[in-house]
């Protein structure tokens, strides 16, 4: 856990799916030291671009061995940290 | 059997080029070409119609088919930005080149209606012989060109394409097409009767981005084809970026994919026309297997496979 992160360990989720295990593949497809809040917009705040939405969910499925299928690829379900963490835990 | 006989194409004279447009859409002119790749696009003067467009398109590609506007059996139009809610541009094109009573259909699409347009002339040349299919677009007229609306109308142009469908010769066989649609997504693009063109740009991108390359694979396995064996794609030119994505997620090199965006922008159903009639002006005559593909509002995307002519 990044401490120095806005993710912190009382907020993270159970299982594997934590917020800190998400902010880091945010971090990876960012390519930059980004630190949203967990509801923190990832694309309103500019984290994140059209382009790099997709490669974030490629790298949610890599990371976590799932496929989304096109009836989820609404980028609302990858706007923050809080929503891809209850998105994936839906996906069991 | 059904081939592609001949491309064609016509753009307006008028240049938009970023130093033009920036100030409209309250931008620098560096953040227009690192922002979307397009370095100018052609706005159609005032007194041009999208059927107008069309027109000049058929006209270029049965010049260099060397056929007669009457040879032609049946005429398919996609446009998303026609001036009309009917009649289309279809019947005027029609008129225009001299051949009442030749059916002439439009397919109100926007992007993949070319595309589309190709995979059923492929059906319906059994039945009708030489099949035109012509995309055009104003879309200028249908953005809008403001500092609220800059994400959407730095991104498109005008222009129009042609493509002839022949049963009887031609430089490539199609094949085999492979259309999809998926109208879950239909609010992400959209045209209303009197609002601009909405685009939900993340959700466009991400589907397509997956969806190209998914639907060219699909028609190329289910032709016994290596994605390495097809010698160019020709893509609908929505975006740089994202006929690259669609490049890199089949491992292919971007030299195989031609890309003309940066000289016209988006012309829509316009543009996979516009790009091939380019191409194959370039290259001539082909040996080894060609992909066109599309992604557009409907959702609805697609890919034609085409082999050299034996």
């Amino acid at each position: 856990m990044d401490q120095s992160s806005n993710i912190q360990s009382s907020k993270i989720g159970p299982g594997k799916f934590t917020q800190s295990k998400i902010l880091e593949i945010v971090r990876r497809v960012a390519a930059k030291p980004v630190d949203p809040a967990p509801d923190e917009s990832l694309f309103e705040s500019g984290m994140l671009d059209s382009f790099s939405l997709t490669d974030l969910v490629s790298a949610l499925e890599a990371e976590f061995s799932i496929r989304v299928p096109d009836a989820d690829l609404t980028p609302r379900k990858f706007d923050s940290i809080a929503r891809i963490q209850a998105y994936l835990e839906s996906r069991g | 059997m059904a081939y592609l006989r001949e491309f064609g194409c016509y753009l307006p004279s008028r240049v938009i080029t970023n130093a033009e447009l920036a100030p409209m859409v309250g931008v620098e002119e560096a953040w227009l070409l690192q922002m979307t790749g397009i370095a100018e696009r052609r706005f159609a003067a005032a007194h041009q119609t999208v059927a107008e467009l069309g027109l000049f398109a058929a006209k270029d590609c049965l010049e260099r088919a060397g056929m007669a506007a009457q040879q032609i059996g049946f005429i398919l139009v996609a446009s998303g930005s026609s001036e009309r809610r009917f009649p289309g541009p279809a019947s005027s094109i029609g008129a225009a080149l001299g051949i009442p009573g030749t059916p002439a259909i439009d397919v109100p699409m926007a992007s993949a209606g070319s595309l589309a347009g190709i995979a059923m002339a492929s059906q319906m040349a059994a039945a009708y012989g030489n099949v035109l299919v012509v995309g055009a677009e104003i879309m200028s007229r249908v953005v809008q060109v403001s500092p609220d609306s800059r994400d959407t109308a730095v991104l498109f142009g005008d222009g129009a394409g042609a493509c002839l469908v022949s049963m009887e010769s031609g430089f490539a066989e199609i094949v085999d097409s492979v259309l999809h649609t998926d109208g879950d997504y239909a609010e992400s693009l959209q045209l209303d009767l009197d609002s601009p063109l909405y685009m939900d740009g993340r959700s466009i991108i991400l589907h397509a981005t997956r969806k190209l390359p998914r639907v060219i694979v699909e028609v190329l396995e289910r032709n016994g084809c290596k994605v390495e064996q097809v010698a160019a794609f020709l893509l609908h030119q929505a975006n740089l970026n994202l006929i690259l994505r669609v490049a890199q997620s089949l491992g292919v090199a971007e030299s195989k994919f031609y890309c003309n965006v940066q000289r016209y922008g988006n012309t829509s159903s316009a543009s996979m026309l516009i790009a091939a009639a380019e191409w194959h002006r370039e290259v001539g005559a082909i040996d080894a297997p060609i992909v066109l593909a599309a992604f557009g509002a409907g959702l609805n995307w697609g890919a034609v496979l085409a082999k050299p002519a034996s």
